[in-house]
């Protein structure tokens, strides 16, 4: 892994006087998969379109593979790939035309355009889809097609707008397994997604991102190392008053209530402690109505942050943010 | 020269669509066996008790309305031609074309110069039906002068057209739905045809339509097709008209400032657009 190749300094967008991104920070090594994790509406999306010169840059400084946005946006263009959110193939193309399109887009001189596309369409698996009009490929076909199609320029910086939206879990699985091959093939990666699993499976650092600011950044590892041991869930018919009497336990960490009720964070090992946890709550006179023991998952790590879950921000399926 | 690139897919577009083909081809040529034949067959009646004057070279209705119909078409197709960017701004497909290296200006002139492509196609049909149905273009040319007057007429017709697309490039930017495009395509048709010498002479306009029809680009591109499908003396539906060289020089002159003005504003258009 080499430098930065992503930075990004006091970011801001607003559109109509809505703070989409509010001042954020960051930078992305090169070589690695770097994720963000937010909810619909997080600011995700505003920012991967400043980074790829879609939206001006309004505030703040943005360089891609040294690259100033505002100074040389060609270059940055030149440098990357992009694969939207929302299917962008015009479904009146082939397979193949639709890369020559994008080839000629990029100006790949044309015995190497040639090339590259059976190149990348053996890579994604559509080489019997050559002659097929996009309109008559399968979800994930397209979504293969639209990766092929954003590395046939071979960019610095591949960028996924929630690549695996709307997609059955096995073509799920398979793209992350393309995913990973692009990326072990040396281009950096820089996604967005909604998804916990996405981001813990895919990532080697994650930042997550909510109401235009970054909460936290860190290897799925290290945040959800960062929530303790082991994480109790405990729902009980008074949880204000149970977090109160937990809140002096010497291995708790940090209490928290959530829409499935309090989340006890640990830092020992979960097991031995439960029973202390148990009996303090009943101590109090609180009936336990569920115990629930696990290791720390990346919708912890959510809840920790931000203090509420994913899925309540009450949005799923295909929108902009 | 990543405008070709635009250029070859919109082309592939228009190629594809067999509807879109065959119906913007057939529409002239209904318009010139339809209405053509009707009107002339009247204003031929009505005309022939006009004495044509001595010497003067006479021209039924049909061939003057043909020149009309090109004008039309032309101007149809090309108001028409922005908005195949309206569809890639609405189904997202321009953002591949915003975050690609290209040019963002080529983008308008590869769509603008694939419309100007479909207009000569058009204009080309139209002559051919016309000859077939008897439209008396090229009166006695030699085949040379033929071809010279096809070349002159469309260069009119090329930067005619690339006006009015570079002009439906701008609304169709700054337009959300492909139904107010219609609207303000519509709403500019309307005059531009009628307050122009497309179907009648604009002699006997009141001064006001006169005036209005002298800012008209549609105006100088008839006055330019039937200087070339015509000549430069003949007398059609009691009217004389002549033409000098110079005459010619100032409706393309017209034109051609025009053009260059709407190639500004579309300019500043595409350089500004936000597409997300």
């Amino acid at each position: 892994m080499g430098g930065d190749i992503i930075e990004v300094e006091n970011l801001t967008h607003a559109f109509d006087g809505f703070q989409a991104v509010k001042g954020i920070s960051f930078s992305v090594r090169e070589g690695e998969i770097f994720s963000f994790l937010g909810p619909n509406g997080a600011g995700k999306s505003t920012t991967i379109n400043v980074l790829i010169t879609l939206l001006p840059l309004q505030s703040g400084r943005v360089r891609i593979a040294g690259y100033d946005v505002a100074r040389e946006p060609a270059r940055v263009r030149e440098s990357i790939g992009v694969v939207f959110q929302n299917e962008v193939l015009d479904r009146d193309l082939t397979v193949r035309e639709t890369m020559e399109f994008h080839g000629r887009l990029y100006g790949i001189p044309r015995d190497e355009r040639r090339a590259k596309i059976e190149e990348m369409l053996g890579i994604v698996k559509l080489t019997g889809k050559r002659d097929e009009r996009t309109k008559n490929l399968s979800g994930g076909m397209k979504r293969r097609l639209e990766i092929a199609r954003g590395l046939m320029t071979q960019p610095q910086v591949l960028f996924l707008d929630e690549p695996t939206i709307g997609l059955d879990p096995q073509t799920r699985l398979k793209m992350w397994d393309y995913i990973e091959q692009v990326n072990e093939a040396g281009t950096t990666i820089f996604l967005t997604t909604h998804y916990m699993d996405e981001a813990d499976t895919l990532s080697d650092r994650i930042s997550i991102i909510d109401h235009g600011e970054i909460v936290t950044t860190g290897t799925p590892d290290s945040l959800k190392n960062a929530l303790g041991e082991d994480v109790i869930y405990l729902e009980t018919t008074d949880n204000r008053a149970a977090e109160k009497a937990l809140g002096s336990l010497k291995s708790v960490r940090n209490t928290m209530a959530s829409p499935r009720g309090l989340v006890v964070t640990i830092t020992e090992d979960g097991s031995r402690c439960l029973p202390a946890v148990i009996d303090r709550v009943r101590g109090e006179g609180i009936a336990i109505r569920s115990v629930n023991l696990k290791k720390p998952s990346m919708d912890d790590v959510f809840v920790h942050y931000t203090g509420r879950e994913l899925r309540d921000t009450g949005e799923a399926g295909r929108g902009g943010s | 020269m990543a405008f070709l690139t635009i250029y070859w897919r919109d082309m592939i577009r228009f190629v594809r669509f067999r509807a879109l083909l065959f119906s913007s081809l057939l529409q002239p040529a209904l318009w010139m066996a339809f209405f053509g034949v009707a009107m002339s067959s009247n204003f031929d009646r009505l005309t022939s008790a006009v004495p044509v004057p001595a010497g003067a070279f006479s021209v039924e209705y049909l061939t003057f309305m043909a020149a009309g119909v090109i004008a039309m078409t032309t101007l149809f197709t090309s108001l028409f031609g922005g908005i195949s960017l309206l569809f890639d701004k609405n189904w997202g497909l321009m953002r591949e074309m915003m975050a690609s290296p290209i040019p963002r200006t080529d983008i308008m002139i590869g769509i603008s110069l694939s419309g100007m492509t479909k207009s000569f196609i058009q204009v080309l049909i139209i002559m051919v039906f016309g000859l077939l149905i008897g439209v008396n273009f090229f009166p006695g040319y030699p085949p040379l002068q033929i071809a010279y007057s096809v070349l002159g007429l469309l260069l009119f017709v090329g930067v005619f057209s690339l006006g009015f697309l570079f002009l439906s490039s701008t609304i169709s930017m700054r337009m959300e739905s492909p139904e107010g495009l219609q609207g303000v395509i519509t709403l500019l048709t309307l005059p531009l045809f009628f307050v122009s010498n497309a179907l009648y002479p604009i002699q006997a306009f009141p001064p006001f339509l006169q005036a209005l029809s002298v800012l008209n680009p549609l105006t100088y591109l008839v006055t330019g097709i039937r200087y070339f499908t015509i000549g430069s003396d003949f007398f059609a539906i009691g009217t004389h008209y002549s033409y000098t060289a110079i005459d010619i020089l100032i409706a393309f002159g017209a034109l051609a400032t025009f053009t260059t003005v709407m190639y500004a504003v579309a300019w500043q258009t595409f350089r500004k657009a936000v597409i997300t």
